[in-house]
């Protein structure tokens, strides 16, 4: 009806959710997560009364599974993800997924509904100040007072969350404002004086980088999360073989460059790979590419990289400088910037630098095959790899499974890894998961978890398997908080306080419950039967695969120490 | 070292909690803030003093640029500027000898009588930081009953130095 009048070029009146409503179909959402309440009715309301709701409305379980949900489809497709919650609690839900956003870099637009502006500051029922609350966790946030302005907040919303360094925007509804009435009109573009965003990079710089990088004997490439978001694997990739310099992934990059390609050191940092973390630590040049260098990737900050110069591209400002000395700064958009990098490189071959990388390689053991049938994370890993080849997306909780599905997962394509980096949200794994099956319905999704992550947000399971999602959750199952375990063994002489899951419970019977299929595996050659099985079933299965309890996560570097210091190495 | 930082922001709500926020994330301590209109409808100006390190001050300078509602950050400090503050101050005048020398004060200050009791006396002066403290010291000896400080804004003394 709607559309109809907009294409009589009428000017019409719409009730301030209508106007969102037209808005969301302006940017091309498909799909929505949220969950109703009192002072968003409205909302809800307005989708109840069209005959063809333009996008999916998909009602989670909870508000932190509705934010997940939108994290996961934005991390997976690139768009940017929406979620909606009530006023009070709903909107104070959606907290920490804001918080996870806003760290990882992803593109979110939350709303949420709040008390009539008249109540606003009376500590209505159901009232808190969320704009507030997530002001330093959102790139941007806004309280509509004037349905007049709903159209251009909603535009700005959007434009923001995509563009330059992606984050989440809130947008808090008063329930007044969304039945208030005025003429709607979908403004063209944003202009806002304090948000222009650089794309090209200074080509002086890049020259000066193109001169640096040619001259370098012992360069490495630390490709971070700002290549996904900036869709610059290609040109990261051309590169990186034009001048054949190693490749190594932050946590978030992984998937900008094939890790079975003979120049990806794959992950690392803290419990990243050895050679990896070596090979950084000798390197005279350190190119990074859309990294902030968290302290997990640099472990000791003075013993980081001592004998590197470094040429960070970033398309934040903010990131240059605040944590290293950078040698060449260059803001930009990275398509942009490798685009117009690559015009100034030439051929290398870097012969000598990649033969002591090789040496380095070789010096490493490789870890002892497990016993037989004894299912170990590092196998279930292995299983998943082969089976999918890399085109699965992998999404994972957080914990000690997180940094196995990292080290050994063969991630060969950008935004098949959906993790939780920054903040590392624990119950971010199974919502992300169905964020992403939304998103990317033909690619087969595995949400890779713990017992106690799973735990956090099990309730999705009826969001996941009511909507026939066919997602395979690989549940690694020690009985432990496993990496805080780790951690007790190592620093507290094993006294493991509050760590034992002891009273979880029998996670098949759980999945069964909510109408799902469930499998448990104890035995290693049982494993990939399952997975194929699971596969082939077409549906939500979970495989609750029972490893060993004191399973480690190795190698890793102590807090506070340089990375290169790794330990639980096996070295000859 | 004392940073004097000039910010331009849309006048929307919620700007000053954000600026303000900022500097305490980043443990940057706020020693005086002025914020009033600018030239232009819809946009203020914030004068902040505040001191720390270079690295810190690049650091929230940045930090404030991401901002929406925040057009352009400088820090004026090392530049040709001038600074002015405002303050009303309220002082004990218990004999007419004392009025007499506080009067004394004012003249030579180039401050203001704006307001008369029979034993107070309220004082209105503008200044750079040394000369209001300076008045400030001299007035202390009789009794301050009441000093209110506008906190310090500032403007560089030539269009060269740019507009902050």
């Amino acid at each position: 009806m709607i559309a109809e009048i907009m294409k009589r070029g009428e000017i019409m009146e719409l009730s301030g959710t209508e106007i969102i409503v037209e808005s969301l179909k302006q940017e091309e959402v498909k799909v929505i997560f949220g969950i109703i309440g009192a002072a968003i009715m409205p909302l809800y309301d307005t989708f109840g009364k069209m005959k063809k709701l333009p996008f999916k409305n998909i009602l989670t379980r909870h508000e932190q599974g509705a934010i997940h949900a939108a994290d996961g489809y934005a991390r997976a497709t690139g768009e940017v993800g929406v979620c909606i919650a009530t006023s009070g609690p709903g909107a104070t839900n959606l907290v920490t997924g804001l918080a996870n956003a806003y760290l990882d870099s992803v593109p979110l637009v939350a709303f949420t509904g709040q008390v009539p502006t008249d109540m606003v500051g009376n500590d209505a029922l159901q009232e808190v100040d969320i704009t507030g609350i997530t002001l330093p966790i959102t790139k941007n946030n806004y309280i509509a007072r004037r349905v007049e302005d709903l159209a251009s907040i909603i535009k700005e919303a959007f434009y923001i969350a995509r563009s330059g360094r992606p984050g989440p925007v809130l947008i808090d509804l008063p329930k007044d404002i969304q039945q208030a009435r005025c003429q709607f009109k979908y403004p063209d573009k944003v202009n806002r004086e304090g948000y222009k965003p650089s794309y090209k990079g200074h080509v002086r710089q890049i020259k000066a980088a193109a001169k640096k990088i040619m001259e370098a004997k012992k360069p490495v490439i630390i490709a971070g999360g700002g290549i996904i978001n900036a869709n610059a694997s290609e040109e990261l990739q051309k590169v990186a073989l034009k001048t054949n310099i190693p490749v190594v992934n932050t946590f978030m990059g992984l998937g900008s460059f094939p890790k079975n390609h003979p120049l990806s050191l794959g992950m690392l940092g803290m419990y990243g790979q050895y050679v990896a973390n070596q090979t950084i630590s000798s390197a005279d040049l350190i190119i990074a590419l859309g990294t902030r260098f968290d302290d997990r990737i640099t472990g000791n900050l003075k013993q980081f990289c001592p004998h590197a110069e470094l040429i960070h591209i970033d398309i934040d400002p903010a990131e240059i400088g605040k944590n290293i000395a950078v040698n060449i700064p260059i803001v930009g958009d990275l398509k942009y910037t490798l685009h117009q990098l690559n015009d100034y490189l030439t051929e290398k071959k870097n012969s000598s630098w990649l033969a002591e990388i090789k040496k380095i390689r070789e010096k490493i053991i490789p870890q002892l095959e497990e016993k037989k049938g004894e299912l170990k994370p590092k196998y279930i890993i292995k299983c998943i790899n082969e089976f999918f080849k890399g085109e699965a997306i992998i999404v994972t909780d957080v914990g000690q499974h997180q940094m196995w599905a990292a080290n050994y997962g063969q991630f060969m394509h950008p935004r098949t890894f959906v993790s939780s980096g920054g903040l590392g949200t624990m119950g971010f794994g199974l919502p992300a998961a169905i964020g992403a099956k939304f998103g990317c319905p033909k690619k087969p999704v595995v949400c890779i978890s713990g017992d106690g992550s799973f735990q956090m947000n099990i309730q999705e399971l009826a969001t996941a398997i009511y909507n026939r999602l066919p997602i395979i959750v690989v549940l690694m199952n020690n009985g432990y908080l496993g990496m805080v375990r780790q951690l007790q063994e190592l620093f507290c002489e094993r006294r493991y306080v509050s760590t034992s899951l002891a009273g979880s419970p029998d996670f098949i019977k759980i999945v069964e419950g909510y109408g799902g299929v469930g499998f448990r595996v104890d035995k290693k050659e049982e494993f990939y039967p399952i997975l194929e099985k699971a596969f082939q079933m077409n549906q939500f299965v979970l495989i609750d695969c029972q490893i060993p309890q004191e399973e480690n996560t190795f190698p890793m570097v102590q807090p506070g120490s340089s990375i290169n210091q790794m330990m639980g190495v096996d070295q000859s | 070292m004392k940073h004097t930082i000039a910010i331009l922001v849309e006048d929307h709500p919620g700007v000053m909690a954000r600026v303000a926020g900022l500097f305490t994330r980043r443990g940057f301590n706020i020693e005086s803030i002025a914020v009033g209109p600018s030239e232009k409808t819809g946009i203020s100006r914030m004068t902040i003093i505040t001191s720390g390190d270079e690295k810190v001050l690049e650091q929230v300078t940045k930090q404030l640029n991401k901002l929406i509602d925040v057009i352009r950050v400088r820090d004026i400090s090392p530049g040709n500027i001038i600074e002015r503050e405002l303050i009303l101050v309220r002082v004990h005048t218990d004999s007419l000898p004392i009025r007499a020398e506080i009067i004394q004060l004012v003249e030579i200050f180039k401050a203001k009588v704006v307001y008369v009791e029979r034993n107070t006396v309220t004082i209105e002066l503008s200044g750079d930081e040394e000369k209001v403290s300076g008045f400030i010291k001299l007035l202390e000896p009789f009794g301050i009953i009441e000093t209110v400080r506008t906190g310090r804004i500032a403007i560089a003394r030539t269009k060269a130095n740019g507009n902050a």
